[in-house]
């Protein structure tokens, strides 16, 4: 069966989509992402849609459902490269996908996760 | 039928001059028009009116024989249109034909009283039918006209511009509209992905009110960039404006707001981890550098 493959890069997840989505492969992906989280204790999740033309209210709220499941396991998910017709389309949507952040490449993606642990680490060090 | 023709071209010479005077005492434009260019016109449009009688009938002017006619008219009036002549301008240049007209039927028909009737009737049908042409092409240039301008318009008035390495600017002139804020959505976001840019600020000091719909239209922007990575910063509030929005209940608490432009500028240099710093001493400094050189 079709997957879309999740990478691991240290403590983070790398996932693309390269794909067209369709209804399964979004439930595929949502089952695996939060398996491999438990899994390999990830805290951040970097979600490339830079390659994702057409999307509809599911993919949306499916990206929107990723993010919150993975808050829950304690991992920030960033979404990267967003087109500006898929934006378009999930604003004309209503889905303005509040709990999600977005970086305009996978570069300032990483670096915006990276920033997050970074701060997370160190206010874990100051409680401590 | 057959008489208004005949009655057109034998007396061609004294219809022009007669006509020119009437429409000259009706409406006075020498300042758009030179008196050659109008006797030629004149001239063009009798000639053109009388084939079209003897070849299409004086009945109806949509058939074949008053193409001639028709299209001279309907580039006269587009002229006319342009060269900034009103409506009524318009319609009296072919109305006033109707005074000599009349005339010269009657001179020629006076003693048969029916045939001067049915003549002057169907020439003042005639006229009345070329007057509403005119009028009409007038109108469709000047729609042509409003059409074109507006197209213009859209397009000068979403300009993106890039003030920074990884900031952008959009300064909205006008009212923003449903079709207008998608043609600025669609271009603030191609330039966003163009350019890789973290910041956006949008400028409204250009915008002359801001409703619930245009602050709908601008949240809706702001989320379609923060959905891709990238940043808004709106500014160029007026306290009219800033006031309309309290008032309204508009919510804006998600957005950053700034006063000025250079506000939002300095804020995005300062997010993107730069300051702009002056290389040189400004002219306080230096006077005070000079005075302490002649005091010493």
């Amino acid at each position: 069966m079709e997957r879309i493959p999740v990478l691991r890069m240290g403590s983070l997840l790398l996932i693309t989509i390269q794909v067209d989505m369709h209804d399964k492969l979004a439930l595929q992906l949502q089952d695996d992402v939060t398996e491999r989280i438990s899994e390999w204790g990830s805290t951040g999740v970097l979600i490339d849609i830079s390659s994702l033309e057409i999307v509809d209210s599911f993919i949306g709220r499916m990206l929107a459902n990723i993010a919150a499941m993975s808050r829950v396991l304690g991992a920030e998910t960033v979404v990267v490269g967003m087109q500006p017709a898929v934006a378009i389309t999930l604003v004309e949507l209503g889905m303005s996908l509040p709990g999600v952040r977005t970086a305009l490449s996978v570069e300032a993606g990483m670096e915006l996760l990276y920033g997050a642990l970074k701060t997370g680490t160190e206010n874990e060090r100051l409680e401590a | 039928m057959d008489n208004l023709a005949e009655i057109i071209s034998q007396n061609e010479t004294r219809l022009r001059s007669e006509w020119i005077r009437t429409m000259s005492s009706a409406v006075e434009r020498a300042d758009l028009i030179s008196k050659a260019e109008l006797d030629e016109q004149c001239a063009s449009i009798l000639q053109a009116i009388a084939e079209g009688v003897k070849a299409g009938g004086a009945g109806s002017i949509s058939g074949a024989g008053w193409t001639t006619a028709r299209e001279l008219l309907s580039s006269i009036s587009a002229s006319r249109a342009r060269q900034g002549f009103s409506p009524s301008d318009v319609a009296t240049f072919v109305l006033s034909l109707k005074q000599p007209l009349f005339i010269v039927i009657r001179e020629n028909l006076g003693r048969e009283q029916d045939r001067l009737f049915e003549t002057i009737w169907s020439a003042t049908k005639l006229l009345d039918s070329l007057a509403l042409f005119t009028t009409d092409a007038y109108i469709a240039t000047r729609e042509e006209l409003i059409v074109r301008q507006q197209q213009e318009l859209l397009e000068l008035s979403t300009p993106v511009v890039k003030l920074w390495d990884g900031i952008l600017a959009l300064p909205i002139i006008g009212t923003l509209d449903s079709a207008r804020t998608q043609v600025v959505m669609e271009s603030l976001l191609q330039t966003v992905v163009a350019t890789n840019s973290k910041f956006a600020i949008i400028d409204i000091t250009g915008v002359p009110t801001v409703d619930t719909l245009v602050a709908q239209h601008l949240l809706k922007t702001i989320t379609a960039a923060r959905l891709m990575g990238a940043e808004c910063i709106i500014s160029g509030v007026r306290p009219q404006i800033a006031q309309t929005i309290v008032h309204l209940g508009i919510n804006l608490e998600d957005v950053v707001t700034k006063a000025k432009l250079a506000d939002a500028f300095a804020l995005a240099l300062q997010r993107s981890g730069r300051a702009v710093v002056r290389t040189t001493a400004g002219p306080t400094s230096a006077l005070a550098g000079l005075l302490k050189k002649q005091e010493d």
